[in-house]
């Protein structure tokens, strides 16, 4: 067993794992974090994308002892404090970007990342930037229309 | 699925990573990024008894201006490559190829090192290394070596890494001066190369005076299309030429016939692709 020690959605959490225990299985089987979902297991999907010290990475192709000293960002630390979602979830939700709604934890996280790089993307750019995330539903293009719109909301809100 | 027993080792030095193989023996393998290891793991094709993490190694992580060329740290990031300044600058044809690598979640883990040690015949990285003719820096017990790109890329995700050494940095020379571009045709997104061109021209007065080719997936290692390379050379940077130049770039190659692909489209491919990078490489 390999002591960790990670801060996860802005609490510090440690213990001993396995090195062989993926970054996603301790989150959800150790933590309880099951609002990061496993998809495809093998890579593909996105589904499971978590921020690693502000970058997305999903989290079925991480060793949880990989993380070891890091800050791990979760669908269920995004929001507020005061549980005032972040504007790529809103722009989720009022633009319609989700229909089973099961890729859309690792969509909203690889979508925050991509806005934290680029904040004024083009609708390619945007398409681009989500192409390690899989959506079977929607045809994406509700998607693409949330992460502009979060964009939008975003500057205007900086600005 | 859930990866087989394995001991886990975090090394602090390159010195502490190669005593730490050493001491595991045969079935030791270094953990980078992970974002080719831990699939292979997953999926129980590869089942190593310790693994040797050297992603907090401080020296792997460098990119360094030596003059004529850089420097990159095997551990330096795919996402690292495509936009730090060094590489933008004097190496282009890397950057530009590192985004086509899988996808921004991948390339935030996987390093440029990794993928070049890993070999896979259809990773972009190889080929970019064997185009520019990289210098690999390898440590192991009896001190550091170099060895040539053309010597490097051994066969199927075989290289000259011995199994108690650890790919230190690569060498790439400045192109500054040169044109170039990775082309790269592939089923969906981010998937892998059915076959990928990577090309860098030189051109003078109308003239191409510098040619690099290296071809992707068309063979078991990185192919170097030495005959498309000594066509273009001293003939006119022209669409017409160029295309002339590309009709030889599967000559001699010997491609994979797989589910996405069979050997003569392959080969067609590469002659088109060769086409298409070449041109774009020489600003056509």
């Amino acid at each position: 067993m390999t002591h960790i020690s990670v801060t996860v959605d802005g609490l510090h959490r440690h213990g001993d794992v396995e090195p062989r225990l993926l970054l996603v299985h301790w989150l959800r089987e150790d933590l309880g974090l099951v609002g990061t979902p496993v998809g495809c297991d093998t890579s593909n999907c996105g589904a499971c994308t978590v921020l690693v010290d502000g970058r997305s990475v999903k989290s079925c192709s991480v060793l949880a002892v990989q993380v070891d000293g890091k800050t791990v960002t979760t669908i269920q630390g995004l929001a507020e404090e005061d549980g005032e979602w972040h504007p790529v979830q809103k722009a989720f939700k009022e633009c319609h970007g989700l229909q089973c709604g099961f890729c859309t934890p690792g969509m909203v996280m690889a979508s925050v990342d991509l806005l934290s790089e680029n904040p004024d993307p083009t609708e390619e750019e945007i398409r681009n930037g989500l192409e390690g995330n899989l959506c079977r539903c929607t045809g994406y293009h509700n998607i693409v229309k949330a992460v502009a719109t979060a964009a939008a909301e975003m500057k205007g809100a900086s600005s | 699925m859930i990866p087989a027993e394995f001991d886990y080792v975090k090394a602090g030095s390159v010195d502490e990573a190669v005593a730490a193989l050493v001491a595991g023996g045969e079935d030791s393998k270094v953990l980078g990024g992970g974002q080719s290891l831990l699939p292979v793991l997953r999926l129980r094709l590869n089942s190593p008894s310790v693994l040797v993490d050297v992603s907090g190694i401080d020296e792997l992580r460098q990119v360094t201006d030596e003059g004529s060329s850089i420097l990159v740290g095997a551990g330096v990031t795919t996402h690292e490559v495509m936009h730090h300044a060094l590489v933008t600058a004097h190496v282009p044809l890397l950057s530009q190829a590192a985004g086509l690598v899988a996808d921004p979640a991948i390339r935030h883990l996987g390093t440029f090192g990794g993928s070049c040690t890993h070999a896979d015949p259809s990773g972009d990285m190889p080929s970019v290394a064997a185009a520019l003719d990289a210098e690999f820096v390898v440590a192991g017990p009896g001190g550091r070596r170099t060895v040539a790109a053309s010597d490097f890329f051994v066969d199927f995700f075989t290289t000259a890494v011995g199994l108690d050494e650890v790919l230190v940095a690569v060498r790439l020379p400045k192109m500054d001066g040169w044109g170039s571009h990775y082309e790269k045709f592939h089923r969906t997104a981010q998937a892998w190369a059915i076959v990928g061109v990577a090309a860098a021209v030189k051109v003078e007065g109308g003239a191409i005076t510098g040619a690099k080719v290296a071809l992707t997936n068309m063979g078991p290692t990185p192919v170097r299309a030495t005959s498309v390379e000594a066509a273009l050379v001293g003939g006119p940077a022209t669409v017409e030429a160029i295309a002339g130049a590309s009709g030889s770039a599967a000559d001699g190659t010997s491609p994979t016939t797989d589910t996405h692909a069979d050997a003569e489209f392959r080969q067609h491919l590469a002659r088109v692709l060769t086409a298409r990078a070449v041109t774009k490489a020489a600003g056509l």
